[in-house]
């Protein structure tokens, strides 16, 4: 690590030559934390394979390559963003259209929800809700190893902002959608914070597309607060052409009581990279971390789990599953670390992999850091195939060999999907999955986002 | 309908079927007895067309078709159901979804149009009320965190649902406490017809005193020892399979 | 039951390792320090060949080149290789192998360890090869499976005897270039057993080496060499201690199996070097390369071994299954008390087709202790049919120690099963409550369930060294906790 590989001077470069240009139109607190960060992606610089959590994943093809790199939206975008619309049958969402990482749109900047809920860009927030802002942003999205959340930090500087004050309950969720289009390659980064105060209870589902076929690097930044006896869902659905490359490095933070869920569905893009960190930091939080992928071709799927259980009785609980045909290839890296006195943790991790074709590769490393006795934690992972048996008893019920193969894949993408609370965009989920394992085009008939 | 003519069988080399040769008519039920490791289940395997068991000889002929030709699927549709000994849990895919694809394969094959989801579910519930199955266990994954007794009598349901010609219940019984027994037995009852046949493979007489069989063979060591009417499963209760083996030393000395 | 607890803990914490003593032999030492004379004189002290000594100096000139390893999860005090000595050797060591040629000091040392250097001693079917320090000083049974056609000698008189067995089976597992301290190892090993079973025969006993390391300062770089050809099979053992001594003594070993076609070796190992006192000064470090080849179709390795001992272990135990049909297994029981760190577990690399592997490792963490477990399966794109099962249980005795699992799962074959599972809890006080209401003290409550824990791994073990090991399980641990 200690050497800087060229990769990483370019983006040393990249800051240098821009961040009066991205400090100009940025809110002054965001600014004050770019210095620092970028001090320590200089030290950390572009995770290479010999940093332990990406011993599976290959940066460079994406992050060696010249982009035209995006800094601020202009006039045409906002009409574009204008036109996107997504229709999930029976979805009845807040719809938050994100486009190359900005909120571009002509009207307000944010919006105001029944019950004081605030919906829309981060740097408005940061300059109409100072209070609430700096009291989380930058909290959460620490690490000591990984140069890209430093790099965001560094260089981020809008996304979307949620707030949701203490008891509210949203009963729409809040939809978010990623849109990435250029005439040229590009790269972009958004930060986003989500809030939910003191036994609120929402909602996020954050929808990952590509609209143009050009080479596409998205590096995405997400915090979240919980407070106490809140509950609060994220569900990311990712479906991006092969060209693209997609991390996201979510920061959940909660606090006592509290219960959350993130189901993270990977269904199309080049390379995927999800970080996911949980925080439980305080007593009696509940986790639930999902994560399904389906890659073919030469996609290539990572999923990074961290559970940090900081204090006593909490309880986590980790299910991945990947299905990899063709060549492609997919990691799991999954941790659970047990803080000293987390006594009382309940910890549990499930990862799950089907390899359909000889080319294909699947690594998985699944982890316990233990530093606490009175605990139950016990993790389970495998790679393998579908299973003959039920091959044969699908098959002797009078369904064809294809159609008992679909249908066990299905079922087992279903169990990570059957945890997403929301009915209308499970059943679009389903459907979308089957349409994958079909091999057709998975997308929402009526959308207007070329996949695949 | 089934005409199984010395039909020789083995699993990884080691033969287990050994010459059986065996007829079903229609509206017949017979029953199979015979002690652990006499080559039942493997019959049920081989008739039902699982791979890991290597023909080696024989022909099973199927409403004068060569039944060893046609994969599983093609054979359940053509009426052939087997009742596993062990059901396989599936996790993900629900009971309905199952049963609904299941039940229209059936239907595209006879030339109907698929059933309405309506229609479906109207015979899911006639179905439940007729083999006494819980209603909540067709909202589960296929048999996933059944107990044993649940996924016999899910078996049965299966059964109902898809209306085989010939049924091939492998040791439906082993298990099963004296209520979900009866439930089970019941069922079949309620199946059978003039026109459809069963095969009860078994190794108690316990499940004959439900389902009165026409014929019951007795197998032992892959062969077919012994056929009788329904009074040899009596006296096989009475004696023994040690009786059978007895009988069968001395005949070969 | 809390206070129970901590008394229990701190019982355990003052075990005492009764191997610790110090035994006066007169020895032949070198100066301390490492450099090429160093490797040189080595090599001179004990006659060797051109072409070992050639083979000593490339892996030097490569050591030279490289950097010792750091891990995130292991804390290692820096190891100063110029302040140890890389040879000593009780002196007038005779070459006759009558037992009356042993100094008597050394002797006691060894009646005192329990380990027989007469033959018609208690452990009849077991023969033993006992290392002290750099040398082997008494093989036993030699003649007996000389009969046989095994040869069965220390690894110096094989570089004599046998050098063309040496020259074409040494570094042929574990190249000289392999890790840091697998090319410490090859330019300074001063020696180590040999073991070759010829083709289609199955050794009738039990063939074991005892290391002892006696003098201060001193490091330990044994080298173990065991073929299995053809049809052959074979049990090793391998037991260790050391004196108790303030500093920190490296132990930097080579074991490398080969099994040919329809080949079998179990190799078990029960580690009890001097672990360090409670407040974790001075202890052994045990930084060990071993590693198998399953070579021919249908070999067998099968790794066992009881880490009790040491105050940082670092080795995985590997098999390399390039046979098709070939079977690795990893049994493995680490304990780490008071200030003691592991590290291990095992690779177990699919090469050949429908190749199995087992691996069951079983962690006990008590006082300050930190356990990993780390292993790596890897299926190969042409390992059709690779099954591999793990099982990886930690068991934690007291709130200040912890205990790992690190598994990596690579596989590039779809048909492929590789399947991992892991628990990680405490001693179960219901268990504990049960003992006790049948009269049972909590602490011998704890001596049960704790061996119940490992029997699994216990029950790979020769007979005649489970008990021992069960025995040592329970010292390490003396009535640990609830």
């Amino acid at each position: 690590m200690n050497e800087k590989p060229v990769m990483t001077e370019k983006y040393l470069g990249l800051y240098k030559d821009n961040i009066d240009k991205i400090s100009g139109r940025s809110s002054p607190f965001i600014n004050t934390f770019r210095a620092d960060a970028f001090d320590k992606f200089s030290k950390l610089g572009i995770p290479s394979k010999k940093n332990e959590g990406y011993k599976y994943t290959n940066l460079s093809t994406f992050f060696d390559h010249d982009y035209e790199s995006y800094f601020m939206p202009v006039q045409a975008d906002f009409l574009k963003a204008e036109k996107f619309r997504c229709e999930v049958t029976d979805l009845d969402a807040h719809g938050i259209v994100l486009l190359n990482g900005f909120y571009p749109t002509l009207k307000e900047k944010l919006v105001q929800l029944p019950s004081g809920i605030w919906i829309g860009s981060l740097n408005e927030a940061a300059i109409r809700f100072p209070e609430i802002f700096e009291k989380h942003f930058g909290k959460y999205a620490k690490s000591e190893t990984d140069g890209l959340i430093h790099l965001n930090t560094a260089m981020a500087s809008d996304g979307v902002f949620v707030y949701v004050p203490e008891g509210v309950t949203l009963t729409r969720p809040v939809q978010v959608v990623n849109l990435v289009q250029s005439d040229y390659d590009m790269f972009n980064q958004h930060r986003n914070l989500i809030i939910a105060e003191k036994n609120s209870n929402f909602s996020i589902i954050i929808c990952d597309h590509t609209l143009s076929p050009q080479k596409f690097l998205t590096n995405a930044v997400t915090e979240v607060f919980v407070g106490e006896n809140a509950h609060f869902d994220i569900i990311r659905v990712q479906n991006e052409h092969n060209n693209a490359c997609k991390i996201t490095n979510t920061f959940i933070h909660q606090e006592r009581n509290s219960v959350t869920s993130s189901n993270n569905i990977t269904l199309h893009g080049g390379l995927i990279r999800n970080s996911t960190y949980h925080i439980l930091a305080g007593e009696g939080a509940e986790s639930y971390s999902y994560g399904l992928f389906l890659a073919d071709k030469w996609q290539h799927v990572d999923n990074f789990v961290n559970v940090d259980h900081v204090v006593p009785n909490c309880t986590s609980n980790q299910l991945f599953k990947g299905v990899l045909d063709d060549m492609s290839t997919g990691a799991f890296n999954g941790r659970i670390l047990v803080r000293p006195g987390a006594q009382g943790t309940l910890a549990y991790q499930k990862n799950n992999n089907i390899i359909l074709t000889d080319d294909a590769k699947m690594d998985t490393k699944p982890q316990l850091e233990i530093f606490a006795d009175d605990v139950k934690c016990s993790h389970g992972a495998t790679i393998g195939q579908i299973d003959e048996d039920a091959l044969f008893y699908i098959q002797s019920r009078g369904i064809n060999k294809r159609e008992a193969r679909l249908m066990l894949m299905f079922g087992f993408a279903h169990e990570v999907i059957q945890n997403i609370k929301i009915e209308p965009l499970r059943d679009r989920m389903d459907n979308l999955v089957m349409q994958r394992l079909k091999g057709e085009l998975s997308r929402c008939a009526s959308c207007m986002v070329k996949c695949g | 309908m089934l005409v199984i003519n010395n039909l020789k069988a083995s699993i990884d080399g080691k033969n287990i079927l050994k010459g059986i040769s065996l007829e079903i008519k229609p509206g017949e039920i017979h029953a199979i007895m015979g002690p652990n490791g006499s080559g039942k289940s493997t019959l049920a395997a081989v008739l039902a067309g699982r791979e890991f068991v290597k023909v080696t000889e024989g022909t099973v002929t199927y409403f004068g078709k060569n039944l060893l030709e046609m994969a599983p699927e093609d054979r359940a549709k053509e009426g052939i159901f087997l009742g596993f000994q062990y059901p396989i849990e599936i996790p993900g895919v629900s009971m309905v979804n199952f049963m609904k694809t299941a039940v229209n394969e059936h239907r595209k094959f006879k030339g109907l149009e698929p059933l309405t989801a309506s229609d479906f579910l109207k015979m899911m519930r006639d179905k439940k009320e007729l083999v006494e199955i819980d209603s909540k266990l067709a909202n589960r994954s296929v048999n996933e965190g059944f107990s044993g007794g649940e996924k016999k009598k899910n078996e049965i349901f299966q059964m109902a649902m898809l209306e085989p010609k010939l049924a091939i219940l492998d040791e439906t019984d082993s298990g099963l406490d004296i209520d979900a027994l009866r439930i089970v037995a019941n069922g079949v009852n309620k199946l059978k017809r003039p026109d459809n046949s069963f095969i009860v493979i078994t190794h108690y007489q316990r499940l004959l005193d439900y389902i009165v069989p026409d014929i019951v063979h007795v197998l032992y060591d892959g062969r077919i020892v012994k056929t009788a009417g329904k009074e040899l499963a009596f006296e096989l209760e009475e004696k023994g399979y040690d009786w059978i083996k007895k009988e069968i030393e001395n005949t070969v000395s | 039951m809390e206070k129970d607890q901590d008394k229990i803990i701190s019982d355990v914490t003052t075990t005492e390792y009764k191997y610790g003593f110090y035994s006066d032999i007169e020895m032949d030492r070198i100066p301390k320090g490492l450099s090429e004379e160093v490797v040189r004189l080595i090599s001179a002290k004990k006659n060797e060949p051109e072409w070992l000594l050639e083979f000593r100096l490339k892996s030097y000139h490569h050591w030279l080149t490289m950097k010792m390893p750091t891990w995130p999860n292991l804390k290692i005090a820096p190891i100063n290789y110029q302040d140890i000595i890389f040879y000593a050797a009780p002196k007038e060591r005779k070459n006759t192998g009558n037992i009356d040629d042993i100094d008597p000091e050394l002797k006691k040392t060894f009646d005192k360890l329990g380990i027989p250097l007469q033959e018609q001693k208690h452990l009849a079917g077991v023969a033993v090869d006992a290392v002290i320090d750099s040398v082997s000083i008494k093989t036993t049974f030699k003649e007996t499976l000389a009969e046989m056609g095994i040869i069965f000698c220390s690894f110096s008189d094989a570089v004599k005897e046998y050098p063309d067995l040496v020259k074409r089976y040494m570094g042929s597992v574990v190249p000289y270039t392999d890790n840091f301290f697998a090319t410490l190892n090859s330019a300074v090993f001063s020696d180590g057993s040999f073991c070759y079973i010829p083709k289609g025969v199955r050794c009738p006993m039990e063939l074991s080496t005892y290391f002892r390391i006696n003098s201060a300062n001193t490091g330990q770089f044994e080298r173990t060499l065991l073929i299995a050809d053809e049809e052959a099979y074979v049990s090793y053992l391998e037991g260790c201690t050391a004196p108790s001594r303030d500093e920190n003594q490296l132990h930097a070993a080579i074991v490398e199996i080969v099994a040919e076609k329809n080949a079998e070796v179990k190799y078990s190992t029960v580690q009890n070097w001097y672990p360090g006192d409670k407040d974790g000064k001075g202890g052994v470090y045990n930084f060990v390369t071993k590693r198998g080849m399953c070579k021919g179709e249908n070999s067998k390795i099968s790794w066992t071994q009881i880490e009790t001992g040491s105050a940082i272990t670092w080795k995985y135990p590997s098999c390399i299954l390039r046979g098709d049909n070939s079977t690795g297994e990893f049994y493995s029981v680490a304990v780490t008390n008071n200030h003691q760190q592991a590290d291990t577990g095992t690779k177990m690399i699919h090469i050949g087709k429908n190749t199995k592997s087992t691996i069951v490792s079983k962690g006990i963490s008590a006082g300050r202790g930190q356990n990993s477990y780390r292993g790596l399966v890897k299926v190969l794109k042409n390992a059709t049919n690779a099954r591999n099962y793990s099982q990886c249980d930690s068991l934690l005795l007291g709130d200040k120690c912890g205990a790992h699992t690190f598994p990596y799962l690579e596989v590039d074959n779809s048909t492929a099963i590789v399947e991992h599972e892991a628990t990680t809890s405490k001693i179960g006080e219901d268990q504990i409550f049960y003992c006790n209401q049948r009269g049972i003290s909590t602490e011998d409550a704890i001596g049960l369930i704790v061996n119940g824990y490992a029997r699994e791994v216990i029950n790979k073990l020769p007979m005649e060294f489970a008990v021992e090991a069960q025995k040592l399980l329970q010292i390490s641990l003396e009535g640990s906790v609830g």
